[in-house]
C-alpha cells in the first residue's frame, strides 16, 4: 500500500467537491442570464431556490478541510492544497451569490422589455463563463499557463463593463421613466464583473498552491 | 533531475540557511563531514552551521545518518568501534575532531539527552549533583544551589522539591527525562543535544518537554533529533533535513514546512515516503 493513500484519496475527494461547486455555479451564471434575457421570472425564482444547494456544498467542503487539517496535521504542499480549497470554495460561492442577485434582477424588471438588446451584457457573461470553466481545469491541472490567460481575461470584462455602463447612464437620461430597470441592469453589469474578480482571484490561489507565494495577478 | 542538478541544489539549499547563520553566531561549523562505519559511509559532505540559542531540528528517516551527525557533535560517536571521519566540526572556533581535543572538555560543554529516560539509581537530588560532584565541588550548600536552579531550569522543581531524598526511578517517564534535563543543566554546558527525547513519553510529558526546550534556548543552544515531524515544526527555529547520509535541505523550519526547496524535503515531511 502507498504511504498516505487514504489522505491521498481524500485530497481528491476535497477537489472533486470544489469542482461540483463549480459547476454548479457555472451553471447558476448560465441560467440566470437566460432569465434575464426571457425575462423567465419561473427561472429566476427557481435559481434563487437552487443556492441552498451551493450553500450547503460550501459548508460540506468546508467542514471536510477542516476535518482533514485536525485529522491528517498536513504541511506544505498539502496544506496549501486544502487552505487553497477553502479560498476558492469562498470564491465560487460568491460566484453562486451573483446568480441570485442577477435573478432578482430579473424578477425587478419583470416583463418590462429591456431599453436595449442585452449583447453587452450577454458578452461579459460569456468571458467570464469561459473563465470560471477554465480557471476550474487550471485548479484541476494545476496548469499555471491556463490560470494567468484566466486573469489577463478579465481585463475585457472591465472594458465592458466601463463601456455598458456608459451606455446604460446615456439611456436613463433619454429614458428615465425606466430607471429602474436601468439600474437593475448596472447592478447585473456590476455582478458579472465581480464574478470575474472573483475567477482572478481563482487564478491567484493557484499560483499560491504551486509556487507557495502569493500573486496579484490583477496588475 | 541530473545527479549534478540535485547536488548544486543541495549545495543552494544548504548555502541558503547558512548564509542566514551568519548573521548570529555559529556555535557549530561543521564542514565537509565524512564519517564511515567501516566501509559504510554514513555521512557524506556534511556543511552544517549551528547557530547559537537556537533550536536545531534534525529529521529525516531512520538510518539517514541524523543520530550519528548529533552524536559527532560531543564525540559519542567513537564508543562505535571502526569509524572513522574526514572533514571538521568547528565547535566555538576549535576542531574538535583534531587531535588533542580533550573529548572531556568537550562533554562538559556538550551535553546530551535520549531517547530514553535514563535517571542512575539514586535520589533525585544525587542525580543532579553527580556532575557538579565529579567536577569537584563539594560545598554542600553549593550543590544544593546547583540541584535547585537546575531543577527549576529543568521545570521539574516543584513537582519533586518535597522528595529530593526518593529514588529517582520513582517518577513517571516524562519525570524522569526531564530530570535528565535537569542533570543535563547541572554542569552548565553551552549546548544540549536531544537524540529524540520525548519519543517515550506520553503526550502531556511530551508537551512539557518541548515547552520547557522552548524556555531553555533562551539560555543554551539546541540541536535535536527527532522523528515527529509536527515536534520539530513546532519547536525549532532551524531543520536540516538528512537523506542517506546526506543534507538534503537545511533552512529556516517555516520554510522547511510552509514551502521545502527539495522534492525529496516536500516529499518526506508530507508523509508521501520513510
Amino acid at each position: 500500500m502507498a504511504v498516505r493513500e487514504k489522505f491521498d484519496e481524500e485530497l481528491m475527494d476535497l477537489r472533486g467537491k470544489l469542482l461540483d461547486l463549480g459547476h454548479f455555479a457555472e451553471d447558476a451564471l448560465s441560467r440566470s442570464i437566460d432569465a434575464l434575457e426571457n425575462h423567465n421570472i419561473e427561472l429566476a425564482l427557481e435559481i434563487m431556490e437552487d443556492d441552498t444547494k451551493a450553500d450547503i456544498l460550501y459548508e460540506e467542503i468546508n467542514d471536510f478541510a477542516i476535518l482533514l487539517i485536525a485529522k491528517q496535521q498536513p504541511v506544505a504542499i498539502d496544506l496549501r492544497r486544502i487552505i487553497v480549497a477553502i479560498k476558492i470554495a469562498t470564491d465560487i460561492e460568491r460566484i453562486a451569490d451573483f446568480a441570485v442577485n442577477i435573478a432578482k434582477a430579473t424578477i425587478r424588471i419583470g416583463s418590462e422589455e429591456h431599453v436595449k438588446p442585452i449583447e453587452h451584457i450577454k458578452q461579459m457573461h460569456a468571458i467570464t463563463l469561459k473563465m470560471l470553466k477554465q480557471s476550474l481545469e487550471a485548479f484541476n491541472e494545476e496548469d499555471l499557463k491556463k490560470a494567468k490567460k484566466v486573469a489577463d481575461m478579465d481585463d475585457e470584462v472591465d472594458d465592458l463593463y466601463g463601456q455598458t455602463i456608459i451606455d446604460l447612464m446615456k439611456i436613463s437620461r433619454e429614458k428615465p421613466q425606466h430607471l429602474t430597470q436601468i439600474t437593475q441592469l448596472s447592478f447585473t453589469c456590476r455582478y458579472l464583473e465581480r464574478a470575474a474578480d472573483h475567477v482572478t482571484n481563482i487564478s491567484e490561489h493557484i499560483f499560491y498552491l504551486v509556487k507557495g507565494k502569493q500573486f496579484d495577478l490583477n496588475n | 533531475m541530473n545527479t549534478t542538478m540535485v547536488k548544486l541544489n543541495n549545495q543552494q539549499n544548504q548555502t541558503a540557511a547558512n548564509a542566514e547563520s551568519q548573521r548570529k553566531e555559529a556555535v557549530y561549523h561543521t564542514k565537509d563531514l565524512n564519517l564511515w562505519y567501516g566501509t559504510n559511509h554514513a555521512l557524506k559532505n556534511i556543511n552544517l552551521e549551528i547557530n547559537e540559542k537556537e533550536v536545531t531540528a534534525i529529521i529525516g528517516p531512520s538510518g539517514c545518518g541524523k543520530s550519528t551527525y548529533i552524536k559527532t557533535l560531543n564525540r559519542m560517536i567513537e564508543l562505535v568501534p571502526d569509524v572513522k571521519t574526514s572533514g571538521e566540526i568547528k565547535y566555538r572556533g576549535r576542531n574538535i575532531l583534531q587531535k588533542g581535543y580533550g573529548v572531556e572538555e568537550l562533554r562538559t560543554k556538550v551535553g546530551m539527552v535520549f531517547q530514553k529516560p535514563n535517571p542512575f539509581p539514586k535520589s533525585i537530588f544525587e542525580n543532579v549533583a553527580y556532575g557538579p560532584k565529579i567536577h569537584g565541588i563539594k560545598d554542600k550548600k553549593i550543590l544544593n544551589q546547583i540541584v535547585e536552579k537546575s531543577l527549576k531550569g529543568a521545570a521539574i522543581w516543584d513537582e519533586v522539591k518535597d522528595r529530593l531524598n526518593e529514588n529517582a526511578f520513582g517518577l513517571s517517564g516524562g519525570q524522569q527525562q526531564r530530570l535528565c534535563i535537569a542533570r543535563c543543566l547541572a554542569i552548565e554546558p553551552d549546548v544540549i543535544l536531544m537524540d529524540e527525547p520525548t519519543s517515550a513519553l506520553d503526550p502531556i510529558s511530551t508537551l512539557k518537554v518541548e515547552e520547557l526546550v522552548q524556555e531553555l534556548k533562551k539560555e543554551y543552544s539546541i540541536i535535536i533529533v527527532t522523528h515527529n515531524m509536527q515536534q520539530a515544526a513546532r519547536i525549532s527555529d532551524k531543520t536540516a533535513f538528512f537523506l542517506n547520509g546526506e543534507v538534503i535541505e537545511y533552512s529556516e523550519t517555516d520554510q522547511i514546512f510552509s514551502n521545502p526547496a527539495d522534492q525529496r524535503t516536500e516529499d518526506y515531511i508530507t508523509g508521501r515516503f520513510g
